[in-house]
């Protein structure tokens, strides 16, 4: 079980007149076991929107739910997947995925039994005793996702998670994720500026206006995806040249163009 | 402006050639008596002096058994400094009250010379073994304590954030997050104490009264014995070229084994 809930959520950073609204009342829904991808130019505020619902920041006003109880502090419960990964350097994949069971206090047993099925589920069971800095970018990510994946969290954050790979990487970690997402869905809020990547992978993608952000539109991408049936093609390309797709894709990339910060990439 | 890098060759003559020019110098300056024997001992006399004290005792041991209970003082101060400093310095980057109370003591406590504690060294900790490990402790302690501060303090926060988001307990945390992040900065920092340590040790010695470098020197200044003084002088500079060199060759190893250069 795992819903989300932005109720009239303010962000202000700084203080007095020196402050900056970033956020201005958000108001978003998220039901158990939904994908839902915010999009929005740079600097609109839709990471911290992520990182209020980990903990990493409070709402200035307004409330930020989880299952109905407002977030406090960070928390197993809420795992993130970062745009730098965030591994411990210092630490191999299986210490970097075990680090949350450990501090759950599971017997080893229960333990070994869970970070074997995370390498499995990301295809990383021959670098178990490999550091993060002998991996690729791409490899890198699969243990982030591996280590929050592990914990079983009620929803799962990702803010921008393929923003730091080449084309090619990307591509395939999509792919896998929607594997994932449709085989065994989970409640996912995913931060992205790329807009193919947003209406590819989620049930539905809201899109901010630039700052102070404000959810200006809430698109659903499950009823047409369901529709057209887009999940009987394997390949993103193929999708992404479905009629279907690329209506939905130039809607959210107008819409985006009509808020002056929002630059191509 | 820096000119372009030489090679390992040209480094080696060069350095040489400053060390012949050294000698030199110091020979023709004590040699053609423009100063006194008694004030600038001649480079060969002092070389002779070495020599001698390896095998020779004076003031009660010879050269290398003073510098064996001089490493042993010195092991104790730098090990106590290590010992108190990092555990402190990462607690203070992780407790914010802890920095708040501390830092201010500490910012004016680190700029007394390890000398200057002399007189309450001896008064409190005497001139036997707590004294002089108090003064070498005092000039080994600041760079272990900042170095593991800043170490810890300034740890990339998205992994502290990723480690508060897997639900990581605090003592987890400073062990396992911010001392391994830590570690670099910890090592370069241990590296300038053992430094600062070695340099507060004649300095400590002056109120040994049994053995030790500092201490073979204070007796030869007594009876102007000025090469066995810069004997001593030497053997402090080349122990203490020593230490560095095998601290640089540790960090190193320890940098390459974490995948911090390549």
């Amino acid at each position: 079980m795992g819903s989300i809930s932005f109720r009239n959520v303010d962000k202000v950073f700084g203080h007095g007149t020196g402050g900056v609204k970033a956020l201005d009342d958000i108001n978003l829904d998220i039901a158990d076991k939904e994908f839902v991808a915010i999009v929005g130019p740079s600097g609109c505020g839709k990471t911290t929107c992520l990182r209020m619902v980990a903990g990493f920041e409070a709402a200035s006003a307004g409330s930020v739910l989880v299952n109905g109880r407002p977030v406090t502090a960070p928390g197993p419960d809420r795992a993130v997947v970062f745009q730098q990964f965030a591994l411990f350097p210092w630490k191999t994949v299986r210490e970097n995925i075990e680090l949350g069971l450990r501090n759950k206090n599971l017997p080893v047993g229960e333990r070994n039994d869970l970070v074997a099925s995370a390498l499995k589920l990301m295809n990383l069971e021959t670098h178990v005793d490999a550091f993060p800095h002998q991996l690729s970018g791409g490899m890198q990510q699969r243990v982030a996702i591996a280590r929050a994946y592990v914990l079983d969290p009620e929803v799962l954050l990702m803010d921008e998670p393929f923003g730091a790979l080449d084309a090619q990487t990307r591509v395939v970690m999509q792919e896998e994720l929607v594997r994932l997402a449709r085989h065994n869905p989970r409640t996912v809020l995913f931060i992205t500026h790329a807009v193919e990547e947003a209406v590819y992978l989620a049930d539905r993608v809201a899109i901010m206006t630039r700052r102070p952000g404000r959810i200006k539109e809430v698109l659903d991408i499950k009823a047409v995806r369901e529709r057209e049936n887009w999940d009987s093609h394997a390949r993103i390309e193929d999708v992404m040249d479905l009629e279907s797709f690329v209506h939905l894709r130039t809607h959210i990339w107008k819409s985006l163009r009509e808020e002056k910060g929002f630059k191509d990439v | 402006m820096t000119s372009p890098p030489l090679g390992f060759r040209e480094t080696v003559l060069l350095g040489l050639a400053g060390l012949v020019s050294f000698i030199g110098l110091w020979s023709f300056l004590s040699v053609s008596g423009i100063v006194p024997a008694q004030f600038l001992p001649g480079p060969l006399d002092v070389a002779s002096r070495f020599v001698h004290l390896l095998t020779a005792p004076f003031a009660g041991a010879t050269l290398p058994a003073h510098l064996a209970s001089s490493f042993q003082r010195y092991a104790y101060g730098v090990l106590l400094a290590a010992a108190i400093g990092v555990p402190l310095g990462l607690l203070m980057g992780f407790f914010r009250l802890l920095d708040d109370i501390v830092t201010p003591i500490f910012d004016g406590l680190r700029f007394i010379a390890p000398i200057a504690w002399v007189p309450f060294a001896a008064l409190w900790f005497g001139t036997g073994v707590g004294g002089p490990i108090m003064i070498i402790f005092a000039g080994a302690f600041p760079p272990c304590l900042i170095n593991a501060y800043r170490g810890a303090r300034f740890v990339e926060p998205r992994l502290i954030e990723a480690a508060r988001m897997l639900g990581t307990p605090s003592s987890r945390m400073i062990l396992e997050v911010l001392l391994p992040a830590a570690v670099p900065s910890i090592i370069a920092g241990l590296r300038v104490s053992a430094g600062l340590g070695w340099q507060s040790l004649v300095g400590a010695e002056l109120i040994v009264a049994a053995a030790g470098v500092g201490f073979m020197m204070v007796q030869a200044q007594g009876s102007v014995q000025t090469p066995t003084v810069m004997a001593g002088m030497i053997a402090i500079g080349l122990v203490g070229m020593l230490i560095d060199v095998l601290l640089r060759q540790g960090e190193g190893w320890l940098r390459r084994r974490r995948g911090l250069d390549s």
